[in-house]
C-alpha cells in the first residue's frame, strides 16, 4: 500500500514538498545533477533528463512565509544587492551565498543555522525564462557566474499583440530545442523523447487537476478559498511534470468537489463578497492579508497569479509549437489588453463584485501595468477596486494597518453596490 | 436617540456625538492618537461637553487607524465615514481631498454620497501631516505658525524631494542659502497639495471639491491645493471631526437598523 493512500490534500501537500526538497539533496549525494529554475521555465527537459529541481522563487516564497526572508536579505545587502532588486532574487542570493559559504568552508553559517529555509542544495547547472520577468536573466546569470555553472536562458519575447503568431511559436520552439540540446552536452547522453512525451502528458495531468480546483470558485458560495491557491501552487511551480502535483491535486479537487455536493463552503455561511486578488501572495504576510479579508466576508474566488501555470498544451505535437504557446501566453507575458481580458475573464467566472490590486515593489512587471488595468476593468464593469503597497518576500515593504483600511473601504463599497444591487 | 462616532488618527483623537443623526451635540479634538490616552481623553470631553453618558448612546462606531483598539458597535473604514461626514456637510462635494497625519486620500463621490472611487497615498509620509511637521520643526516654528510664515511669503522656494528625509536635507539647504522662511513654507505646502493633489486628478476631478483633514484647518495648504488644482475648494466645517461625524451618522444608520 502507498504510504500516501487516503492522505488528506493538504498533508499530500506538505509530503510532497518535503520530498521534492528530499529527492534534491539525495540526488546531490548520489552525484547526480541539480538545477535551479525559473518558476515558469518549462520543467519538462530536465524532468526528462532525470535532474533533480528546485526553484529559487518558490524556495524564497517559503523562507518568506516561514519568517525567515530579512535575515537572507541581510546576507544579500551585506552583498551589495539594492534594495529595489526583486526580493525573490535577494532571499535566493543571499541563500545561495550561505550555501557557498558552507560548501567552501565546510561550516554552515550561523544565519543558515538559524534560519527556516527549506534545505536544498547548490546547484549545478540553472535554467531560466524570460516569460514572466527579465529580472530572472540577469538573477540566473549571476548564479551561473558566482557558482561558475552553466545557465540555459530560454527567451520567449513578450507578446506585444495577440494571438501569438506562428513565428513566434516556431522561435520558442527553437529555443526549446537548443536548451535540450544544452542539456545533452551537460549530461553527456542524448535527450529521450520518448520519456519527453511521458513527462508532457504527466505535466497535462497536473495542469488538469490544477484547473479543476481553480474551477471550484465559480460556485457561489464558493467552496474553495482562493488563498488556498496561493498554498498549493508550490506543487505546479515545483512538481507539475512529476505525479506529486497531479496526485495531491487530484485528491484537493475531489475534496472540494465533495464539499460543494454536501454544501460545505469555504467561509461556512459568512460570505458575503467576492474579490478578486492581483498580483503575487505577500507572502511574509500571507495569515494577515487572508484573516483581513475574511474576517470582513470577503472571499478571494478568482486571481490570475496561481493561473501562470494553467500551462495547458498538446501533448502529441512533435513539433513542440503548442508547448511554446502555452508557455507565451501567460497573461503577465502579453500586451495590456489582453492582460484586461484575462482578468476581466477571471472577474465574471469568479461572479467578483470588486478587486485587490497588490503594487508590489519586487514585481515591476505585474504591478507598473495594475494603474492602468484597474481602470480600464472598470470603466467596463464598474466593479470597485483597491490597490496597497506591498511585496512578494521583503517584509519591510508592506504595512498591515493600510492594507487593512483599504481592504476594508474596498469591501464598504462592494457592499453598498450589492445593496444597491 | 444619541450615537457616537469616534476617529481614532495617527496624530489625534476626534469624538461626535450626534442627536437623532442630525445635530451635532458634541465634537472634540484631543491631539495624540492611536495608542495613547487621546481617545479615552476625547470621549471623556465629549461626555463633558453633551452632559451625556456613556449608557446614554444607542450606538457607537469607531473609525481611523485605531478603530480596533477600543470598544465599539461597529467599525467603519475613514475613507467610508470622511464621505458620509462630507456628503452630509456639503451635498454637493463630489470629490474630496482629506489630508492627516498620515494619510492623504481623494475620494470620488456619486450624487446618493456613495463612494465612486478612492486613491489613498503609497507608504510614504510625503503629502502628509507629518510632512509638514517635519519640516516645520526644521523651520523652527509650530505646525499653527506655517499658516502665517506661508502668508507672508514672496515667493514659492521649490522642494523637489517627494521623499520626508530627502526634503529635510533640502530644507536645511535652502536656509543655510539664505531663503526666507516665509518662501520655504511655502513651498513645503505647495509639496503637499501637489502630492495629494496627484490622488484628486487621478480619480478625475468634479466639483464641489471639498478639502477635509486636520491639515484643511493650514490656510497655507487650503491655498496651496487650490492653486494646483486651479479651482476653488470648500474647506469642510470642522476638517479634522468629519470622520468622526460620518462614524456617528453610521452609527444612527446602525441603531435604526437594531
Amino acid at each position: 500500500m502507498s504510504l500516501t493512500q487516503g492522505m488528506a490534500a493538504k498533508k499530500l501537500l506538505g509530503y510532497y514538498q518535503n520530498k521534492a526538497d528530499q529527492d534534491a539533496r539525495d540526488a546531490k549525494a548520489r552525484g547526480e545533477l541539480v538545477c535551479w529554475s525559473a518558476s515558469v521555465a518549462p520543467s519538462e527537459f530536465c524532468v526528462t533528463m532525470g535532474i533533480a529541481m528546485i526553484y529559487p522563487e518558490t524556495h524564497a516564497a517559503g523562507i518568506g512565509a516561514r519568517k525567515g526572508a530579512i535575515d537572507m536579505l541581510d546576507v544579500a545587502t551585506r552583498k551589495g544587492y539594492n534594495i529595489d532588486c526583486c526580493s525573490y532574487g535577494r532571499v535566493n542570493m543571499g541563500y545561495m551565498e550561505c550555501l557557498k559559504e558552507a560548501a567552501i568552508t565546510g561550516r554552515k553559517p550561523e544565519v543558515l543555522v538559524n534560519s527556516p529555509a527549506a534545505d536544498v542544495p547548490l546547484p549545478d547547472l540553472v535554467i531560466t525564462c524570460n516569460n514572466i520577468c527579465n529580472t530572472l536573466l540577469k538573477w540566473y546569470e549571476n548564479l551561473a557566474a558566482e557558482l561558475d555553472i552553466p545557465c540555459i536562458v530560454i527567451d520567449v519575447p513578450f507578446n506585444h499583440t495577440m494571438p501569438i503568431p506562428e513565428y513566434a511559436k516556431a522561435y520558442i520552439a527553437d529555443q526549446f530545442r537548443n536548451a535540450i540540446s544544452q542539456l545533452e552536452v551537460i549530461c553527456g547522453r542524448p535527450f529521450d523523447w520518448k520519456k519527453f512525451k511521458e513527462v508532457k502528458d504527466q505535466t497535462q495531468r497536473s495542469v488538469y487537476h490544477w484547473n479543476r480546483i481553480a474551477d471550484m470558485a465559480k460556485y457561489k458560495p464558493s467552496p474553495l478559498n482562493g488563498f488556498d491557491l496561493f498554498n498549493y501552487m508550490a506543487l505546479i511551480v515545483a512538481c507539475r511534470s512529476l505525479d506529486y502535483a497531479e496526485i495531491t491535486f487530484k485528491a484537493f479537487a475531489d475534496e472540494l468537489e465533495a464539499n460543494l455536493k454536501a454544501g460545505v463552503y469555504a467561509f461556512k455561511g459568512a460570505e458575503k463578497t467576492r474579490f478578486q486578488w492581483e498580483g503575487i501572495a505577500v507572502w511574509p504576510h500571507l495569515g494577515h492579508t487572508f484573516k483581513t479579508t475574511k474576517n470582513l466576508g470577503a472571499i478571494m474566488t478568482g486571481t490570475a497569479y496561481p493561473d501562470l501555470w494553467n500551462l495547458e498544451y498538446d501533448a502529441n505535437d512533435e513539433s513542440l509549437h503548442s508547448m511554446a504557446e502555452a508557455y507565451t501566453k501567460i497573461y503577465i507575458n502579453t500586451c495590456l489588453s489582453n492582460k484586461v481580458d484575462v482578468l476581466l475573464k477571471i472577474m465574471e467566472k469568479g461572479q467578483i463584485d470588486g478587486t485587490i490590486y497588490h503594487l508590489n515593489r519586487s514585481c515591476k512587471l505585474m504591478s507598473f501595468l495594475n494603474v492602468e488595468t484597474a481602470e480600464i476593468i472598470k470603466g467596463v464593469n464598474g466593479k470597485p477596486y483597491v490597490s496597497f503597497d506591498g511585496d512578494q518576500t521583503d517584509p519591510n515593504v508592506f504595512s498591515p494597518a493600510q492594507y487593512e483600511t483599504r481592504v476594508q473601504a474596498l469591501v464598504e463599497m462592494m457592499e453598498a453596490n450589492l445593496a444597491a444591487e | 436617540m444619541y450615537t457616537m462616532g469616534i476617529d481614532v488618527g495617527s496624530a489625534s483623537s476626534k469624538v461626535v456625538i450626534l442627536k437623532d443623526g442630525k445635530d451635532v451635540v458634541a465634537s472634540e479634538v484631543v491631539q495624540v492618537g492611536t495608542g495613547s490616552t487621546g481617545p479615552k481623553k476625547a470621549i471623556e470631553a465629549a461626555f463633558e461637553a453633551s452632559g451625556l453618558k456613556q449608557e446614554d448612546i444607542a450606538f457607537t462606531v469607531a473609525t481611523g487607524y485605531g478603530r480596533f483598539s477600543l470598544e465599539a458597535d461597529k467599525q467603519f473604514s475613514e475613507i467610508s465615514c470622511h464621505a458620509k461626514g462630507i456628503f452630509f456637510l456639503v451635498p454637493t462635494a463630489r470629490t474630496i481631498i482629506d489630508i492627516g497625519g498620515q494619510d492623504a486620500k481623494a475620494i470620488r463621490l456619486d450624487n446618493k454620497g456613495g463612494i465612486k472611487q478612492f486613491f489613498m497615498n503609497d507608504k510614504c509620509a510625503a503629502g502628509t501631516g507629518r510632512f509638514i511637521e517635519v519640516m516645520a520643526r526644521v523651520l523652527e516654528t509650530t505646525l499653527d505658525e506655517m499658516a502665517t510664515l506661508d502668508e507672508l511669503a514672496t515667493e514659492t522656494a521649490p522642494i523637489s524631494s517627494t521623499c520626508t528625509v530627502f526634503a529635510e536635507s533640502e530644507v536645511i539647504s535652502q536656509l543655510s542659502k539664505g531663503t526666507s522662511r516665509n518662501n520655504i513654507a511655502k513651498g513645503v505646502h505647495m509639496s503637499v497639495a501637489s502630492r495629494a493633489c496627484g490622488l484628486a486628478y487621478r480619480g478625475g476631478l468634479e466639483h464641489d471639491v471639498v478639502f477635509t483633514g486636520g491639515v484643511a484647518k493650514n490656510a497655507g495648504v487650503v491655498r496651496a491645493v487650490s492653486s494646483v488644482l486651479k479651482t476653488d475648494v470648500i474647506v469642510a466645517p470642522n476638517p479634522q471631526t468629519t470622520g468622526a461625524l460620518g462614524a456617528a451618522l453610521f452609527a444612527y444608520e446602525a441603531a435604526n437598523k437594531k
